[in-house]
């Protein structure tokens, strides 16, 4: 049987195409914020991969460290690795902050790693150039999306460091790229204050008679030692011996060491669940709005082309063609135009993508789902103009 | 006269209730044979496209009769179940503007029908073609109806009115956006139809070109039509 939508599209395809490519860039505008949801979810399980770690050890009572502030001495992981189960304990901190960079300067997230060796929970497991870090001080490992180079010298609080090795797709829940620094140095940029602030503390400890003892020579020096130096981190990652069960080996180490353990599963909820809930609900609202914006536009589109055939679809009326098969003409260049469009917008996406400035992912599944959405915005976009389309009066082709 | 081609029998045709109640139809009465065209004249507001509409089964009459070959197909009260199924297979359509669909060639235009109502699409433009054939337009069956004169689109909307071989053709002012010459080309070509096809043909018209070319006419004034004998002036 001839197909009448197809003869009318390609009677008028520049109308088709281009309004194609319009629609396209909205659905391709749709599949980047799906794509942009997929990729925070990515970043957040990247994070807990790259940690290298079983067991998140954090301050009692907290959701941290990536969720919530969270702060232990730094002298718990020896016990921690005192307990049955228990490979290896590292501790760690977070720290967001602007980092110089030229000109410029860019956000990203100060990670400090204990001494050790690559396969420390907290290192980052692999370099795509140069060395890990082998100095106490001094040295970083940079993403390669903070746009730092080997040798590059990069501003940390009061410090400078030579940036020796360069990783990829190590990011914070935000996806911010990663610096890793020495813990010590970390310890340092993390909690201690300016020189301007020392100096006032310190006076102020002077002026206090119960620090400044005559008869207790040392003890204001201790005490102005002890107030410029910090003992805390902001969890200890852990690794399990194989074959340990991460849920007996964290009720253990929330029974004994009386600290707050998350596994993998329960970080992982932390993090998709509570950390970027509020952000998957924003993009969730943004993509019923397309969506929406998407079939508005279609059923205009359809309803404007469909008006301007009133005189033939009278005229097919007249001559007896059935109503389903003006239906299906109408419907089929709907779903013509959907598909137009969402080659496009698949095209866009794809080719955007890479472009922006947070990771986004887009997966095949959501192609499929926006795909078969896509279409279905088609079809009920198309009823407005088939109801209409159907109420045409026949007569209308003889006039009078 | 034969017994087939169409028949009406005191049609009529009201539209509203009451004190508004318009009545276009009063009492139609006429006969057409197969073979044969008829005109249909009258004044504006005469009943003209009511009584067309009334045929063509898109409005309902009011009353009255109407045969069709030899099927009663109205009797106060439509006696087929599907309409559309009846404009399909036994009425062709020839209006004043041929309203060729814009987005099919000449040949698909006129093979449109019988290709959606499931012939073969080979078959139906085999169809197509012998009739664009017998009305000299076979040169042109694959232009878009936009690339054709006013005398050919004309001819290929007679064309598609043809197609399923209709025992009656409702043409509808075929004439009027034409000068003299195409004018008599179209009513020479209704006339060979309707006799190759052994179809009823009438024509609604106001063209005084035209007028002297029927055999008999129908005058419809106030609803009512009055038979006439025409002049029969010959088409060559």
């Amino acid at each position: 049987m001839i197909s009448l939508a197809g003869r009318d599209i390609l009677h008028a395809w520049g109308k088709f195409v281009f309004t194609g490519i319009g629609l396209g860039l909205l659905i391709g505008v749709t599949l980047v914020m799906a794509g942009v949801y997929r990729g925070m979810v990515d970043d957040g399980k990247v994070l807990l991969d790259n940690s290298g770690a079983d067991l998140w050890v954090v301050q009692k009572g907290t959701l941290g460290p990536y969720a919530e502030p969270s702060s232990i001495n730094d002298d718990r992981y020896r016990g921690l690795l005192g307990m049955p189960g228990i490979a290896q304990a590292a501790n760690v901190t977070y720290l967001t902050m602007q980092i110089d960079r030229g000109d410029d300067d860019v956000r990203a997230m100060v990670v400090g790693i204990a001494p050790g060796a690559a396969g420390t929970p907290g290192w980052p497991p692999y370099l795509i150039a140069g060395r890990q870090i082998t100095r106490s001080h001094y040295e970083a490992v940079a993403d390669i999306a903070s746009g730092f180079q080997l040798g590059d010298r990069l501003d940390i609080r009061r410090n400078q460091y030579r940036v020796v090795g360069l990783t990829r797709r190590m990011v914070s829940s935000s996806g911010d790229p990663m610096v890793f620094i020495p813990l010590k140095d970390a310890q340092q940029a993390q909690f201690l204050k300016d020189n301007d602030a020392l100096w006032q503390n310190r006076r102020r400890t002077a002026a206090n008679p119960v620090f400044n003892r005559a008869e207790v020579p040392g003890l204001l020096a201790a005490i102005n030692a002890s107030q410029e130096t910090s003992q805390s981190v902001n969890a200890v990652l852990v690794r399990l011996q194989p074959g340990q069960v991460a849920d007996q080996a964290a009720e253990a180490i929330r029974r004994w060491k009386r600290l707050t353990t998350y596994t993998r599963p329960q970080m992982e909820a932390i993090l998709i669940g509570k950390l970027i809930a509020t952000s998957a609900k924003q993009i969730g609202m943004f993509l019923m709005i397309l969506a929406l914006v998407s079939a508005a536009i279609v059923a205009f589109i359809i309803y404007t082309l469909t008006m301007d055939k009133i005189r033939e679809i009278a005229v097919l009326k007249l001559i007896g063609t059935k109503n389903r098969t003006i239906a299906a003409m109408i419907m089929q260049q709907s779903l013509a135009l959907g598909l137009i469009g969402f080659m496009v917008g698949k095209i866009t996406a794809t080719f955007a993508a890479p472009f922006f400035p947070k990771y986004v992912l887009l997966i095949p599944q959501d192609s499929v789902v926006g795909f078969f959405a896509v279409l279905a915005i088609c079809v009920l976009a198309s009823l407005i103009a088939i109801r209409m389309a159907l109420k045409v009066d026949p007569a209308e082709a003889i006039g009078g | 006269m034969s017994s087939k081609g169409i028949r009406i029998e005191g049609l009529s045709k009201r539209y509203g209730k009451g004190d508004t109640a318009v009545d276009a139809l009063k009492h139609v009465d006429m006969q057409v044979a197969p073979g044969e065209v008829v005109g249909l004249i009258g004044p504006s507001g005469s009943g003209k496209s009511t009584l067309l509409k009334c045929l063509g089964a898109v409005i309902d009459p009011s009353g009255g009769r109407m045969i069709l070959g030899d099927q009663v197909i109205f009797d106060n009260g439509w006696k087929v179940r599907d309409l559309r199924a009846l404009r399909r297979d036994k009425i062709g359509f020839v209006f004043q503007a041929p309203y060729l669909i814009p987005f099919l060639d000449v040949t698909d235009n006129v093979a449109l029908l019988p290709m959606l109502t499931g012939m073969p699409n080979d078959q139906a433009r085999a169809q197509a073609l012998e009739l664009l054939t017998a009305l000299d337009v076979q040169h042109r069956i694959s232009a878009m109806p936009s690339q054709l004169s006013g005398g050919e689109q004309q001819r290929v909307a007679i064309a598609r009115g043809l197609i399923n071989r209709p025992p009656l053709i409702l043409a509808d002012e075929p004439t009027a956006p034409l000068d003299s010459t195409r004018a008599m080309a179209v009513m020479r070509i209704l006339n060979d139809m309707a006799r190759q096809f052994e179809t009823a043909i009438i024509v609604v018209t106001h063209d005084e070109k035209i007028i002297p070319t029927f055999k008999r006419i129908y005058h419809i004034r106030d609803g009512v039509t009055h038979e006439e004998v025409g002049e029969g002036r010959s088409l060559e």
